[in-house]
């Protein structure tokens, strides 16, 4: 599943980074405490957050992960945009929780494959 | 063993750290290393300079490497570490109120440091600052 299918599937708002909605998403992880997300969120995962400054990228880049969505109405400032830009990671917006957006990519397949 | 970046790190420039971590890692991926290896210097990297910002005086961090290995160091001209043991400790922070906001200080930066690299020494003088290296091996 790409990160174009599931922005589109659940109708979110693209804030920037979206010349990587190409890219793979194959696991999701929720987490605000970043050296949290450093330690467990697996590449190519969607992460749910309500951090919306710009070092969330630096930890979505390090970590190789596919997406970075915002939740509960967070929006990113211009500098997290424009660094979400230029590192091709998407930033998506959603009014939802992060436990509702974890429910719908759960069931939309977005899970990592046992073994 | 020869240095291959090195970088300044700024004590509370929240917005521009990390930065150094990313030159590192796309520094790493440049030499085709094998990409778990990769992905845990970006970690240590990451935490080790995150710590300078939120504890430090200003600091550097430089990356060396070898055939065997690459190695880390960072040091800053910070207030220091009152109980390295306890620092240690998963949990524990002295991370201030702005940090923990945006989701730092989480007592979890020298535990990621320990649990990923294959070598980690620190030291540490109060009112001078600290030291910590950290190695990594090709073939483990």
């Amino acid at each position: 599943m790409k990160v174009r299918d599931i922005q589109s599937a659940f109708n979110l708002e693209v804030a920037a980074g979206g010349g990587g909605l190409d890219r793979e998403v194959v696991d999701g992880y929720c987490g605000d405490l970043l050296s949290d997300v450093m330690a467990n969120a697996g590449r190519g995962s969607v992460w749910l957050t309500m951090q919306s400054h710009q070092n969330i990228l630096a930890v979505a880049a390090l970590k190789e992960l596919a997406a970075i969505v915002l939740v509960n109405g967070n929006r990113p400032a211009d500098d997290t945009r424009a660094r979400a830009d230029q590192e091709g990671i998407p930033i998506l917006l959603s009014q939802g929780s992060s436990y509702q957006l974890a429910g719908m990519f759960f069931n939309a397949g977005i899970k990592k494959k046992e073994g | 063993m020869r240095v291959i970046r090195e970088f300044k790190i700024k004590a509370k420039d929240f917005i521009h750290a990390g930065e150094g971590s990313m030159e590192i890692r796309k520094a790493l991926k440049s030499l085709n290393l094998n990409a778990e290896l990769v992905r845990r210097i970006s970690i240590c990297a990451y935490e080790a300079e995150m710590n300078v910002v939120i504890h430090g005086g200003d600091g550097t961090m430089s990356m060396a490497l070898d055939d065997t290995g690459v190695v880390i160091e960072v040091t800053d001209n910070g207030s220091g570490i009152d109980d390295i043991d306890l620092a240690l400790k998963e949990g524990y922070t002295t991370a201030g109120v702005e940090a923990q906001q945006m989701g730092f200080g989480a007592g979890m930066g020298l535990p990621n440091m320990v649990r990923n690299s294959d070598f980690f020494k620190i030291e540490s003088e109060k009112d001078y600052g600290t030291y910590l290296i950290m190695c990594f091996k090709f073939n483990k």
